[in-house]
């Protein structure tokens, strides 16, 4: 891994992801960890894709990076055709309001606003006008199946229901990637499943879904496995649609 | 319009957050409220205290200049025993009044008054009153709104004609109406027609140039009557004074043209008078230091009410503090959905500064009531100005983002990683 990408070439127009020698070191005390150890992959367009590992695997670094909250320590991080390692903080902010949907193991909704102002969060962010907001928050609703809800307050929901919110959040701004951290961690089975087949339909509607989970039963759901081990790819199966 | 409807969610956010946590918001309000009520307030007490005494020096009229005879006062003590018996002659004469028409730039119109103590009569009745013997030109000098009648004229003058005016007060003393005008009145050795009733100013930290119950009689009236001078011999008979006018007022033909036109008065004077026997008010300077003393007032009362604010905002910046630390998953949810840290920035201003106005409308209500209610109980006059309104609600915005600022940049300055793991 002594050569890097200098090359400041986009990735082809298919692959809405990728990694390119992606390093993370962190320092602690005088040792440095090494979070992430030269990894390079790439994802495309429309796929869906679980990143597995062990705990201390490299998971929440990968995932933080994949979700633009931190940078690689080198290498480069493509997504959506433009390179996050460059961006300054607020390239980042739009980056990830424009490119990302999070949807996270606990929701995550924001407990003061209702169901469907945490839908608008991501549009009001965005500036889009008021009724366009309401307009595209009950469409968001419905598509997740939560649209007799709108006026609620996360607290009167269910696990389920609730993260169904926080799927329609994420679809708020139509992102190019759907990325879930163990989306059905705090759920139960039956549950789980119903989620899950929320995320089947949304990848046969065209959404890039990637899960980041060390569960063998959710990853399964998904149609090429990245597995790390010790900050390094161990390997990819793949059933379609990664490279 | 837009940026309204963007901004709305925040605002709205900000007044659930306050609605929830009401003891606590209402706490943290009431530093505001009482820095800006007491703002209003004090301001609208100052104000009527200093418009109390700016009115009675705008009433000697900004354009005059009052030159008063007064006793000069004796250095060598010796000379008490000496003058025994002998009359005391000072104080302005008519030449001075000539010299400073005639001499002093600027000078509109010059008018002499002598005034004695008669007893004036009206049937049974008796009072003692003040006899101002003058010219017509007085009341163009001391403007006052006539009741009744009217009021000297050069005819009286040429005339020397036994007419009156007198003041409402007067009138009232003597258990008069309006129906006493045309009527006679006796006073001292002459008796007068009453020809009309002028109201007059009392009261108020500047002597005016009018009193209580004044009689006012042309000038040559009073000459014919009473003499060319004012001589008032003691009880004794042994010692007396004459004074051939008690009061010059001179009135300039502009505000600026005062300054430099009682300098010029005092020159001209002192040439001729050996001993100062006057004395020169300029109610403009009185005006002048009014407003000096207004000023310096305001900038005490500011800087106590301003204390009052501070601590008002500290308590407000202490609150959103402990919000950051309360809201700090919210804040890592938002960074990561895509928030900027500005945005972060503008929801807590936006969040302190529903506090601090909301804080602000209540203390705008409260600086209202308090003038009111002491007017109403101390007969205190107390003026709210509309920019003491304006000013205390730009105080309060002012508190929101001042004191708002540093929560909410600590807010913002949050690594949304962190945040999102807080618990």
């Amino acid at each position: 891994m002594i050569v890097q990408m200098t090359e400041k070439l986009c990735p082809p127009d298919d692959e809405v992801v990728r990694f390119d020698a992606v390093m993370r070191h962190y320092t602690v005390g005088n040792e440095i960890v090494r979070a992430l150890d030269g990894i390079s992959f790439s994802i495309r367009r429309g796929s869906y894709c679980a990143i597995m590992g062990p705990s201390g695997s490299g998971k929440s670094t990968m995932l933080n990076i994949l979700g633009c909250l931190d940078r690689p320590s080198s290498g480069a991080y493509w997504l959506n055709g433009r390179n996050v390692a460059e961006m300054d903080d607020n390239a980042l902010s739009d980056h990830r309001l424009r490119n990302l949907g999070f949807v996270f193991q606990s929701f995550h909704l924001i407990p003061q606003l209702t169901v469907s102002e945490n839908i608008e969060v991501p549009m009001l962010y965005l500036g889009l006008p008021h009724v366009e907001r309401r307009r595209k928050a009950e469409m968001l609703a419905d598509r997740v199946g939560i649209s007799h809800r709108l006026r609620h307050l996360p607290s009167e929901l269910s696990g389920g229901q609730r993260q169904r919110v926080a799927v329609a959040r994420a679809l708020a701004n139509d992102p190019a990637v759907l990325l879930a951290d163990e989306p059905t961690g705090n759920l139960d089975s039956a549950t789980s499943i119903q989620i899950m087949g929320l995320f089947q339909e949304l990848y046969e509607q065209g959404k890039t879904v990637v899960l980041v989970t060390h569960e063998p039963d959710i990853a399964a759901y998904a149609k090429a496995n990245i597995v790390l081990k010790d900050g390094r790819v161990l390997s990819i199966t793949e059933k379609e649609g990664v490279m | 319009m837009n940026q309204i409807l963007y901004f709305w969610p925040f605002i709205k956010l900000g007044l659930t957050d306050v609605w929830r946590h009401k003891t606590r918001s209402f706490l943290t309000m009431l530093g505001v409220v009482f820095g800006v009520g007491s703002v209003i307030a004090m301001l609208a007490v100052g104000e009527g205290a200093s418009q109390q005494a700016l009115d009675s020096i705008k009433r000697l009229g900004s354009e005059n200049i009052m030159v008063t005879s007064v006793k000069p006062s004796n250095e060598d003590g010796a000379s008490t025993g000496a003058q025994r018996g002998r009359l005391a002659v000072y104080g302005l004469l008519y030449d001075d009044e000539v010299r400073i028409r005639e001499t002093v730039p600027g000078v509109v119109v010059t008018v002499p008054a002598r005034m004695t103590r008669r007893n004036a009569r009206l049937n049974e009745r008796q009072l003692e009153m003040r006899v101002v013997e003058t010219v017509p030109e007085w009341f163009d000098v001391v403007q006052r709104p006539v009741l009744a009648g009217r009021v000297l004229t050069p005819n009286d003058m040429r005339m020397r004609s036994n007419v009156c005016i007198l003041t409402e007060y007067g009138v009232r003393r003597l258990l008069a109406a309006e129906g006493i005008i045309g009527q006679h009145i006796r006073i001292a050795s002459g008796v007068f027609e009453v020809a009309g009733i002028v109201k007059n100013e009392t009261g108020g930290a500047v002597r005016a140039p009018d009193s209580e119950a004044d009689a006012y009689i042309p000038l040559t009236t009073g000459t014919r009557l009473f003499g060319e001078a004012n001589i008032r011999y003691s009880a004794g008979g042994m010692e007396g004074e004459k004074v051939e006018l008690s009061e010059i007022i001179v009135k300039m033909d502009d505000t600026k043209a005062v300054e430099t036109g009682s300098k010029a008065i005092e020159s001209v004077l002192t040439r001729f008078h050996k001993k100062k026997d006057f004395r020169i008010d300029v109610p403009l300077t009185l005006l002048r230091e009014a407003e000096r003393t207004k000023r310096t007032y305001n900038i005490v009362l500011g800087a106590i009410a301003g204390i009052s604010l501070l601590v008002g905002g500290i308590g407000i910046m202490n609150i959103m503090l402990a919000s950051v630390t309360e809201r700090t998953k919210e804040i890592g949810i938002r960074r990561a959905i895509g928030a900027r840290r500005s945005r972060i920035v503008i929801q807590f201003l936006i969040n302190t500064c529903v506090l601090s106005i909301g804080g602000g409308v209540v203390g705008l209500l409260l600086g209202i009531a308090i003038p009111f209610l002491i007017t109403v109980f101390t007969d205190m006059p107390t003026v709210v100005q509309p920019y003491s309104l304006i000013l205390a609600f730009g105080i309060s915005v002012g508190i929101g983002i001042i004191f708002g600022l540093y929560p909410a940049m600590r807010a913002a300055a949050l690594d949304p990683i962190e945040a999102l793991r807080h618990e």
